[in-house]
């Protein structure tokens, strides 16, 4: 779990550093950031953004359990039960978001 | 059989030089910036890239629509203070791990800071110098609103 969220972390991180900057196009031209912005919803970048928001996920839920664990005794004495409880949350939540996402990356026009 | 060699053990650093109250306080903001975060954040995806046409709909006049909203300005600007802010010191905790060589560790911080105040300060612009209806663009690419506004 350490791991994870070390590497989520890291991964979440960057992906901002690059996601602020694409955004500030739209200080340039309308036509510049509809551009780079075009890239974000092929079909390779919707993959990217679907492991992105995995991350961000894990990384939440996760947080969340950091922060149980550290203030709670009952937490902690049932942090192996949270741990679960993360991944639970995750694959629950990666079941609604996945078909969304890949409809309006894949599907239709 | 022979015994393996050992090696003497890595030279011990100490993880950061900071003062262990700054530490506290670096410990606080993690926590309360997270539970903020995940609010922000969690409703971020869920306007850009479940409602609607999610990622599909993303283009200027969709940014310009939610920012001639201040509370959308809000809550962006708040977003990409926390996170970078967050996510700064969260590889600050990592480059204290992992980078144990001195120079190396001056180096690191100094990218890092100077990566992290450069995003805070181009995003802060972005978002309070936004022109949702720019003068000379071209009007099917601006929020239906602009027409109403113009003339």
């Amino acid at each position: 779990m350490w791991l994870v969220h070390r590497s989520t972390g890291v991964a979440i991180f960057f992906f901002l550093l690059i996601h602020v900057t694409d955004t500030a196009l739209v200080r340039v031209s309308p036509e510049a950031y509809n551009e780079v912005i075009g890239t974000y919803k092929t079909p390779i970048y919707g993959l990217v953004e679907a492991g992105l928001v995995a991350a961000i996920i894990l990384h939440a839920f996760n947080g969340l359990r950091i922060i149980a664990v550290d203030n709670s005794t009952w937490a902690l004495r049932h942090q192996k039960k949270l741990a679960w409880a993360v991944w639970i949350i995750f694959v629950v939540l990666m079941a609604g978001f996945l078909p969304v996402h890949l409809g309006h990356v894949f599907g239709g026009e | 059989m022979t015994a393996p060699d050992l090696t003497t053990p890595r030279e011990r650093i100490r993880s950061g030089r900071m003062r262990r109250q700054a530490e506290r306080w670096s410990w606080m903001f993690m926590r309360f910036s997270g539970a903020i975060l995940i609010l922000l954040i969690f409703t971020h995806l869920f306007v850009n890239l479940i409602t609607g046409d999610g990622v599909s709909q993303i283009d200027f006049a969709f940014v310009a629509g939610k920012w001639a909203d201040w509370w959308w300005q809000w809550a962006d600007f708040l977003m990409l203070v926390l996170a970078m802010l967050h996510g700064g010191n969260g590889m600050r905790l990592l480059i204290n791990d992992y980078a144990h060589r001195k120079t190396t560790r001056t180096v690191l911080m100094g990218v890092l800071g100077v990566a992290v105040a450069v995003v805070i300060v181009l995003g802060s612009l972005v978002i309070w110098t936004f022109d949702p209806c720019p003068v000379d663009a071209d009007p099917s690419l601006l929020p239906s609103f602009c027409a109403t506004v113009a003339a």
